[in-house]
């Protein structure tokens, strides 16, 4: 008996709905108005966490990564092998075989995730360092900049356009990607998703998608945006 | 190490089923790479032949990029229903614009001189487009189709969550056929996504008019590979 109780009926507040919620219609406005708050934002909130985590960490990782293979050659393709084998492993299926490790947790979803952001990050970086012009290196050596210097003055800002369209594709990535891992549980705008697969609510399911959708935009345009402040002389090249 | 030799095993033991999925995730993949071809390729080489609408030519692919897989999905099964027909409307969206961006850029750059030396002899505007624009900008378009088609194949397990079928089937019914499955059903996955990009990797070197081949032009934009697009 407590089970059925507890279960609910299959369409939130079915006795009080409006008849657009009652009739399962394709999308009720009025019932994703009056529950965003308790259905969307935590999910949203916790979505953008699961994200900005996962790029935060990934960058540190790939950006380490690919200083190394700058300075040691040998280095760069075993790293680039074993960060592609990661990349192709099916984000349905990384989920799930961390849950033995780490648990139902955050931590299970954030492996994955970031796995997944540091072929991306890794290759864009290192491609931005090595495309620095040499003419602009030789120039700040001669000016008597040590290598330390060359790569913080020089090689970096010229590599940043490089390594900003690397975070923008991790970015975009990684919003898709979260969506997958409320697979296990663990929030996200994913899981309002999931729920609706279990309750077939048609409304959710479209409210969630718009949602998830909207954010991947946004972020891709605030992360273009960011490259513009950060990297003006592209600007004026264009102009 | 135990779980992946046990996988190893389940792909033995299952063929039949591990063959079916594939068949089916083929099926809906090919399907969707069809329509997506149908849509966005004709669009592209117009709108590059024209050199118009370059604005939104070159940016439908970053929104395409940025569209999440199974956000897409969730609208179509609002929409549409659970089954084929959502799955599939959600990888075309999903392939179309990556093809489209290609399918423009390899048109709209192509060797201005030839454009011009095939006008000054006598070619109308669609001799132009068929003999001299399309040959030349085919290994382009073909990279974005490529690039496209494993995005597909990638993108495909998500449909069974969404009633679609295919490999994804295996992967999300642990209960069924536990991790080992699971495991199992990445392995063929990433195989079949491996297969597609070589299998393209070939088509485009075959549309290739000889005499691009000897250059080894690697397409301009980059191919956003991976199979974890999903």
């Amino acid at each position: 008996m407590m089970l059925v109780v507890a279960q609910g009926p299959v369409i939130p507040q079915f006795e009080r709905a409006s008849s657009c919620v009652r009739e399962n219609k394709q999308f009720c406005f009025d019932w994703v108005v009056d529950n965003f708050g308790r259905v969307f934002a935590p999910r949203l909130v916790e979505h953008i966490e699961l994200t900005l985590l996962a790029v935060g960490i990934g960058f540190v990782f790939a950006f380490g990564a690919a200083l190394l293979a700058y300075s040691l050659d040998w280095f760069e393709t075993p790293f680039a092998i074993f960060a592609a084998f990661l990349y192709t492993i099916p984000s349905l299926a990384f989920f799930q075989l961390m849950v033995p490790i780490t648990g139902l947790s955050r931590t299970s979803a954030e492996i994955a995730l970031v796995s997944y952001t540091i072929l991306i990050l890794f290759r864009n970086t290192l491609t931005g360092l090595r495309e620095v012009p040499e003419d602009a290196r030789m120039a700040a050596r001669a000016m008597g900049l040590t290598k330390g210097q060359i790569l913080r003055r020089v090689e970096l800002p010229l590599a940043l356009p490089a390594i900003m369209a690397g975070i923008r594709i991790a970015t975009v990535t990684t919003i898709s990607l979260a969506t997958v891992a409320a697979f296990i549980g663990v929030g996200g705008l994913g899981q309002p998703i999931f729920n609706a697969i279990q309750s077939g609510f048609k409304t959710q399911f479209v409210a969630a998608g718009i949602l998830a959708v909207g954010l991947a935009l946004v972020a891709d345009a605030l992360l273009v945006f960011l490259q513009r402040l950060l990297a003006p002389w592209l600007r004026a090249e264009r102009a | 190490m135990k779980t992946f030799s046990n996988a190893i095993e389940f792909l033995f033991d299952n063929t039949n089923l591990i063959w079916d999925k594939t068949l089916e995730h083929v099926w809906l993949s090919l399907a969707s790479l069809g329509v997506a071809l149908v849509i966005a390729i004709p669009l592209g080489v117009w709108l590059g032949h024209l050199h118009r609408g370059s604005f939104m030519a070159i940016n439908v692919s970053n929104v395409g990029r940025a569209l999440p897989s199974l956000a897409v999905i969730s609208i179509g099964l609002g929409l549409l229903g659970v089954g084929f027909t959502n799955v599939m409307v959600a990888l075309v969206i999903l392939a179309a614009p990556v093809m489209l961006t290609n399918a423009y850029v390899a048109v709209d750059r192509v060797d201005q001189d030839a454009v011009r030396a095939a006008r000054a002899m006598g070619m109308k505007p669609l001799q132009v487009l068929l003999k001299v624009e399309l040959p030349l900008s085919l290994p382009l378009m073909f990279a974005g189709i490529r690039t496209a088609a494993v995005y597909v194949v990638a993108t495909a397990p998500l449909a069974a969550l969404a009633g679609g079928g295919g490999l994804g089937d295996i992967i999300v019914n642990q209960p069924t056929y536990g991790i080992e499955g699971v495991v199992a059903g990445s392995l063929a996955i990433a195989a079949l996504a491996f297969a597609t990009e070589g299998v393209f990797a070939l088509l485009q070197y075959l549309v290739t008019p000889r005499g691009l081949r000897k250059r080894g032009k690697e397409p301009l934009l980059e191919p956003t590979v991976g199979t974890a697009a999903a």
